[in-house]
């Protein structure tokens, strides 16, 4: 087990927005070891920023305590502010600067000499794609451009601690690809500790070892992605019968599979199970040799919404659909 | 990695503020377009005094005020930066917190000391006298009262984070009574008692009395003193609040 990083005690935080108390994170327990990369997943005011502000010392807890890097949130302040880099949900370089100035000042207020923070600017500039960009007054960047530059920012002194707020939004599929490709690299080459909070439950899947639900400003669940889709939620293997009789035989049949849930409606199963995609051969030709003929299967891998929908009965993002299908020709 | 300390911090945050000023030193005077059509349409209906163009008078006013235009609109570029999210980024910086303060207040000087220029060379070939010591000490002196100013007015702006209209409101309900009180365009010393007693509490009055007297080249020891203390008065104040809210700021 490595040291720790952030340790947090029942920590909380209220806003009172005219004498309305809002429970933004009502008693967190966290441990994050040096080195992890953790995702914070949960839907919109479930207090993941609120979280995030807490542990970068812009707002003070409300109860509870925070360590970070061995520094107490509320009394050490400024060490927790040299170890640690930020990106915020906002932009950070400011409207009327142009982009290579902020780098050069961001630098510089890590301590860094001119010429350092200089070269470091000119190395995150042509690392993130910006140097066309640079030069011009932040006010005129696409939001993509100024996303980029708030990243470059958060990086220019290689802080042992990161925290990104939901970094890629605003960035097409490719910038996103290329910052999650930064942010690996980063934690590979440097072993630097990430904690990102996200909306793409792609992306917390694809990167992070560790996945933090939080719903109402508490801790649903908090295990790999791997562990947390097997354990709340298998894939769904839906397969179509001619009638709800031939349904209704293969409901039966299935019923010799291990740990699966399976369910009927009408002419169609479903079956909830772990491992869908190897299931599916073995019991098309068992159903097959019952003489049960199947008219369509599809495979739906599990995602983090089904873990959340599982967990809290709610869908993650409404409205939209993150669930990918693949067929398999019967 | 060196160590920093609170001068170097505020040269860090000195300079990022003065920046965009450099590379654009033409919004320095964007900020002077009031007090040069004040100039350009008040002076003319000025009577003329005996020995010397009425300019004399009135450009150290119209020196103050373009200071005071500029320091009191400036707490809207950190209202602006606080929406945006910069301000959060450089609050989670190791920078000291009066640092952020004072690094902002004293870029404030510079713009004031262009405007001052620029204002005493346009009234130059109109008649205005120039006394280079005493426009250097006037100039001194107002840089002190800048600082302040500037201080306030980001104070003011930290206050009105998230309620972007009670900056405005503020700004310019403050504006024109610290204006007028201060005898920039008229006198007060033939108004009522009570605009009198009002008028002797405000800090720019003392600066601009101080400022005619300089800009005449004359050094009368009292009214300087009264400027000089009351614009180090107002920079106290101005930081001391500045690096309160600063410190709460989030
Ligand atoms: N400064 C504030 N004043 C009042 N309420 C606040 C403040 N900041 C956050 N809240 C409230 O606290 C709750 C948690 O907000 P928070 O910003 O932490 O959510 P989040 O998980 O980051 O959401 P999102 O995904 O939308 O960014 C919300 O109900 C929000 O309205
Ligand atoms: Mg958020």
């Amino acid at each position: 087990m490595n040291a720790t990083m952030i340790q947090t005690s029942d920590l909380t935080r209220h806003f009172t927005v005219k004498k309305d108390v809002v429970e933004a994170v009502r008693g967190l327990d966290l441990h994050v070891a040096e080195g992890e990369l953790v995702a914070l997943l949960g839907p919109n005011g479930a207090g993941k920023s609120t979280t995030l502000r807490m542990l970068t010392t812009l707002i003070p807890p409300t109860s509870g305590t925070a360590t970070v890097a061995g520094y107490d949130v509320v009394d050490r302040q400024r060490d927790v502010r040299r170890v640690i880099g930020y990106i915020g949900q906002g932009n950070g370089a400011a409207h009327s600067q142009r982009g290579r100035d902020e780098l050069v000042s961001q630098g510089r207020a890590y301590g860094m000499s001119v010429r350092d923070a200089k070269a470091r600017a000119d190395e995150l500039v042509a690392s993130l794609d910006l140097a066309a960009v640079a030069e011009r007054p932040v006010s005129s960047l696409s939001g993509g451009q100024r996303r980029r530059l708030d990243i470059a920012m958060g990086l220019i002194h290689a802080p042992r601690l990161l925290f990104l707020d939901e970094p890629s939004t605003g960035l097409d599929p490719q910038n996103r690809a290329n910052l999650q490709e930064h942010i690996l690299k980063l934690r590979a080459e440097h072993g630097t500790t990430i904690v990102l909070t996200t909306h793409y439950l792609d992306e917390a899947d694809a990167m992070a070892e560790r996945v933090i639900v939080i719903d109402h400003g508490t801790v649903i669940a908090d295990d790999t992605p791997a562990r947390l889709k097997a354990e709340h939620s298998g894939d769904l293997i839906t397969l179509g019968f001619g009638s709800a009789a031939d349904a209704g035989r293969a409901v039966t049949r299935l019923g010799a599979l291990a740990d699966a849930a399976v369910s009927a409606d009408g002419a169609v199963v479903e079956v909830r199970v772990a491992g869908g995609p190897r299931l599916v051969p073995g019991v098309l030709r068992d159903l097959d040799a019952a003489g049960i003929a199947v008219e369509s299967t599809a495979v739906n891998r599990p995602t983090l919404d089904d873990v959340f929908l599982n967990l809290t009965g709610r869908s993650l993002r409404e409205g939209v659909v993150t669930t990918s299908t693949e067929e398999v020709a019967a | 990695m060196s160590g920093t300390t609170m001068i170097t911090d505020t040269v860090t945050v000195f300079s990022r503020e003065l920046r965009p000023v450099l590379r654009d030193p033409f919004s320095v005077v964007f900020s002077m377009i009031q007090p040069l059509v004040f100039l350009g349409l008040f002076a003319p209906l000025l009577p003329e005094v005996e020995g010397g163009s009425a300019l004399q008078w009135f450009v150290p006013g119209i020196v103050v005020m373009s200071c005071l235009f500029s320091t009191s609109f400036t707490g809207s570029n950190l209202l602006f930066e606080i929406q945006t999210g910069a301000h959060e980024r450089m609050l989670v910086t190791p920078l000291r917190r009066p640092a952020l303060i004072v690094g902002r207040a004293l870029k404030e000087i510079v713009p004031m000391i262009v405007q001052t220029a620029i204002i005493v060379l346009v009234c130059v070939p109109f008649g205005f006298d120039l006394h280079v010591l005493g426009v250097l000490a006037g100039v001194a002196i107002l840089a002190v009262m800048a600082v302040g100013l500037g201080a306030l007015s980001y104070t003011l702006a930290l206050a009105s984070k998230n309620t972007e209209w009670m900056f405005w409101t503020v700004q310019q309900t403050v504006l024109f009574p610290l204006l007028l009180l201060a005898g920039i365009l008229l006198p007060v010393d033939d108004g009522p008692g009570w605009l009198r007693a009002l008028s002797s509490a405000n800090p720019l009055a003392y600066v601009v009395d101080a400022e005619r007297a300089l800009f005449n080249g004359e050094f009368p020891a009292s009214t300087v003193l009264s400027a000089v203390v009351a614009s180090v008065a107002v920079a106290a104040l101005g930081l001391a609040v500045g690096t309160r809210a600063m410190r709460r700021s989030s």
